[in-house]
């Protein structure tokens, strides 16, 4: 790539003086960011800091109310997502702007049709399978994209970023849906980039990634900087430190109990190949941490013991007893619970109340002759807010007005409530900074303490053993590996089993 | 401009929850104003008035009383001979007919010697020329009841007239409003009103002996049509939940099969053979208020409670919020859905029963239009087509909205083919307004 002696001299993109307000909240006030050519810089912050806002501005979703953007020394206005895309900048937002009905070369040039109104299909199909080679993940292109997993869909939101020639690419999380192994092609295909002169924003929540991928590290919290610098002179201590100005002792503060008879019990579990043969046990008060590759089976797997799905065949007992569990009302009935792993989409209600949310499973203890007692859940609630220190002005909020964490802990809030036997934890920390991890983690120390049987799925593995008193690993539908004693535990070890 | 808006929108909790109703005073502020006019005022009140009149000027006074034949100049004639009578004057005649039935009478008072006082009459009689042809009488012998300024609009009979129209589309508009708050629709009510005439007025007739079925059958009648329209409501949930197909389409299905079906069981004949009994549903009343607008505000009141605090309400706003997630928490959805549409059937049925009663005739053209009507009203009172959010009160609001305009229009004169561009304007906006307000919602 060739450089105008200016562009070479002046940054890629200087943000100075960055405001925004929103109603009610001075969401940035006062950012400076600069990113030079073939620099990879990590956004680090809790939800709620102001990473978002910032982001959006670069995608032209959000104006600021003052400050200025530059691109390579000249000033620029990001009016609109078109003029982002044109001033070279391409941004791959957490939740992703796909068309579910198209397929994934469509959803590349989706609105970039070239040659007077003509789909030109054949150069489009070549070139979005040249993209995904690149990445080094075969997607299959021609399926639409609402079918396709998350992972995929993500692989087809950076495909289209870099089908754009973007100069500067910002990724919101993009390594939180997908596995380690497709974390570590992603990483290979951000220094081909940076290596060919492209500036990369890289945001995540994970630290170890920071370390490995970011040349730099801006972090910001309430809408301020918090701290800068060059990753080789910072410690994980000092990033967590500036995220939640204070220090964090343990990251994973893992407490054991006693485990003793066995509570759930799962026997040849099966779902087309999706699910193979699929047994395992939870003893009270034990957390089984269930790992593997995206599509091993782990969310489907719980969604079969839910009763979201149907089961082929297969057995599912609690306490001894058997249960037929033919939807996930039979299942919270029975006293089963599912944290899924796609929280806005299935766990809650965005357009409803925080409160309704939390009701809404609970109604039949609420209520009386169909009646609800408002005053009754209210002051259910009150205690989880309190409890789990539920940030929200008041209990009629709408769930889609708050940060990640805040919506995670009302999805929480509304099992716990239920008092259920079994809790199965699907990705819990996905997209949740710092301070509501640890939270959560301490929740489920917690629910393990008082006899439960916990089911954890994650992708992370530093979760999983850290939090986990027995790891199962799942790849193609069957349980492939176990691991008896989690602190023995190593990434590698579980990868092997992963990929076997 | 458009961000000031949406801001605006989005956020001032006053604009949010009560715009709509702002709308509304502010289209009846704006319809008062341009009806007001000089009112005279008629029936017995206005005769006790006259009658008052001549008697402080005259002591037992000799009086003519002069109305034309309508219903409310009969009143207004009657009520001033009773007063007059009374306080000791005399009636000499009393006219109900035109000038010319006037000008006799006033002919054969004056040829039996007998002198005239005062004229009793009303803002028309008193107009007529004849009382000049005779220079023992002349037109300043004519007492009227006192006139006032005040808007045709505000007018008691018209308010009561516009809420009585209104109430039957606002009936089926509950039914519907749950339906879109569930993400649904439902084309079907409009057809199912046609059923639900044609199916009581064919019960009255053929099983219970038409005109003079007794009260029991009325409420037998009534009550078998409007569960026939629950079922059909009943079958559009289960083709919606069991096989999936989008409420557009069996809803429109639907609606062929019922009309069809009303047409075949009426073979397309208006059927006027019903009980007197019957009629006191549409057209009696309870302390003047019509029945129809007691039943509305009566169904409004339980449906607001049932979407505000019971589980059932919960329910049907967690599904069109987000199905799945619903589910996923123990929601019953099918059944909820089963029975969303089986109440929506079911109202639109009851509101078949209501307007046949008022138009004393079953028919199976009544209802033609009337599910547009009806989503009009839900999406004119800020329910999202999109589920998940609406309020039972705002479709009520909606409801007059629209109702208000085309009264409005109507008093001013404005031409019909004026009318229907005004109201699909007024739908435009309303979803405008709406998806402003979302777009800020969702940041």
């Amino acid at each position: 790539m060739t450089e105008s002696p200016i562009a070479s001299q002046s940054p890629l993109l200087q943000m100075q003086g960055i405001e925004k307000s929103f109603p009610g909240v001075r969401a940035l006030r006062g950012v400076d960011l600069t990113l030079r050519s073939g620099e990879v810089l990590a956004l680090l912050g809790e939800n709620g800091a102001g990473k978002s806002t910032l982001i959006k501005m670069l995608g032209g979703a959000h104006q600021p109310d003052q400050g200025t953007i530059r691109i390579s020394g000249q000033p620029v206005n990001l009016s609109s997502p078109i003029a982002a895309i044109s001033a070279g900048i391409g941004v791959i937002y957490q939740e992703f702007n796909l068309v579910p009905r198209l397929s994934a070369w469509e959803n590349i040039f989706f609105g970039r049709e070239r040659s007077s109104g003509f789909v030109n299909r054949n150069m489009e199909r070549r070139r979005s399978k040249e993209l995904f080679d690149q990445i080094g993940v075969p997607v299959p292109i021609d399926t639409p994209c609402g079918e396709l997993s998350i992972a995929q869909q993500q692989l087809v939101e950076i495909a289209k970023a870099l089908s754009q020639d973007a100069r500067l690419i910002v990724m919101d999380e993009p390594s939180a849906a997908i596995t380690p192994q497709e974390v570590e092609r992603l990483f290979h295909i951000i220094r081909d980039l940076r290596s060919r002169g492209i500036g990369v924003i890289y945001i995540s929540h994970r630290l170890d990634e920071i370390f490995t991928i970011a040349d730099r590290v801006v972090v910001l919290r309430d809408g301020q900087l918090a701290g800068e610098g060059e990753t080789r002179s910072l410690t994980r201590q000092q990033l967590i430190e500036w995220m939640v100005g204070r220090e964090i002792q343990n990251e994973f503060p893992k407490a054991r109990h006693t485990r003793d008879r066995i509570r759930l019990s799962v026997r040849n579990l099966n779902r087309g190949n999706i699910v193979r043969d699929v047994s395992f046990d939870i003893r009270a008060g034990e957390v089984l941490g269930m790992t593997g590759l995206i599509g091993a089976g782990r969310t489907e797997t719980a969604r079969l013991i839910f009763g979201a799905d149907r089961h082929d065949s297969g057995q599912i007992s609690l306490d001894g007893h058997s249960l037929h569990i033919r939807s996930p009302r039979d299942a919270i009935r029975n006293g089963i619970c599912l944290l899924t792993e796609d929280r806005k989409g299935q766990g809650l209600v965005l357009t409803s109340s925080v409160r309704e949310n939390f009701g809404l499973p609970n109604l039949k203890n609420l209520s009386r002759f169909g009646l609800v007692n408002q005053t009754k859940e209210r002051s259910a609630f009150s205690t989880y807010v309190d409890q789990l220190q539920i940030k929200i002005p008041n209990q009629d909020q709408l769930a889609r007005n708050l940060s990640g964490g805040n919506q995670q802990k009302v999805v929480l809030a509304k099992w716990l409530e239920r008092n259920a036997e079994v809790l199965i934890f699907d990705e819990p920390t996905r997209g949740i900074d710092v301070g509501a991890k640890y939270e959560i983690y301490l929740l489920i120390n917690e629910l393990a303490k008082q006899g439960k049987a916990i089911l954890m799925i994650s992708s992370e593995l530093p979760e999983v053993i850290g939090m986990s008193d027995r790891i199962l690993v799942m790849h193609e539908g069957r349980i492939t590996g176990e691991i008896e004693e989690a602190t023995t535990a190593t990434q590698e070890q579980i990868m092997e089993m992963a990929v076997a | 401009m458009n961000n000031a808006i949406t801001r605006f929108l989005g956020t001032s909790p006053l604009v949010r929850d009560y715009g709509m109703s702002f709308v509304l005073l502010l289209l009846v502020g704006l319809f008062s104003a341009l009806t007001l006019k000089q009112q005279h005022p008629t029936g017995a009140d206005a005769g006790r008035q006259v009658a008052d009149l001549i008697l402080v000027r005259h002591t037992k006074p000799r009086v003519l009383v002069i109305t034309r034949n309508t219903p409310e100049d009969v009143e207004f004639s009657n009520a001033a001979i009773k007063r007059l009578e009374e306080k000791g004057a005399r009636v000499l005649a009393t006219v109900r007919g035109a000038a010319p039935d006037a000008k006799q009478s006033i002919e054969e008072v004056l040829k039996s010697g007998e002198s005239i006082d005062a004229i009793a009459a009303n803002d028309v009689t008193a107009k007529w020329t004849v009382y000049d042809r005779f220079p023992e009488v002349g037109a300043g012998k004519c007492v009227v009841p006192a006139s006032y300024t005040w808007p045709d609009f505000l007018k008691v009979s018209n308010l009561l007239g516009v809420a009585n129209q209104t109430a039957i589309y606002a009936i089926i508009a509950i039914g519907m409003t749950m339906v879109i708050i569930t993400a649904g629709i439902d084309l079907s009510v409009g057809s199912l009103v046609a059923l639900a005439s044609v199916c009581v007025s064919i019960l009255l007739r053929d099983c219970f002996g038409g005109i003079s079925a007794g009260v029991a059958a009325v409420i037998i009648a009534s009550t078998t049509s409007v569960l026939v329209c629950a079922l059909a409501g009943a079958f559009n949930g289960f083709m919606i939940t069991a096989f999936r197909i989008p409420p557009f389409i069996v809803t429109l299905g639907m609606m062929m099969m019922a009309s069809g079906l009303s047409f075949k069981l009426s073979m397309g004949q208006s059927i006027p053979e019903l009980p007197s009994s019957f009629f006191w549903l549409g057209r009696g009343h309870i302390f003047g208020i019509p029945n129809p607008i007691l039943l509305m505000l009566a169904l409004y009141m339980i449906a607001h409670i049932v979407m505000s605090r019971m589980v059932l309400g919960r329910y049907i706003y967690s599904i069109g919020g987000n199905e799945e997630a619903a589910r996923l928490s123990g929601v019953p959805v099918t059944r909820v859905q089963l029975a969303v549409y089986t109440i929506c059937g079911a109202l639109a049925g009851l509101g078949g029963i209501v307007l046949t009663s008022q138009l004393s005739a079953g028919d199976p053209k009544f209802g033609l239009m009337y599910e547009l009507e009806v989503i009009a009203a839900v999406v004119v009172g800020g329910t999202s087509l999109m589920g998940g959010q609406g309020k039972i009160f705002g479709t009520l609001i909606g409801a007059f909205i629209i109702a208000v305009i085309k009264n409005g229009m109507n008093l001013t004169d404005v031409d019909p083919f004026n009318q229907k561009i005004v109201l699909g304007a007024v739908l435009m906006i309303a979803v405008l307004l709406d998806t402003l307000r979302r777009k800020k919602g969702h940041r």
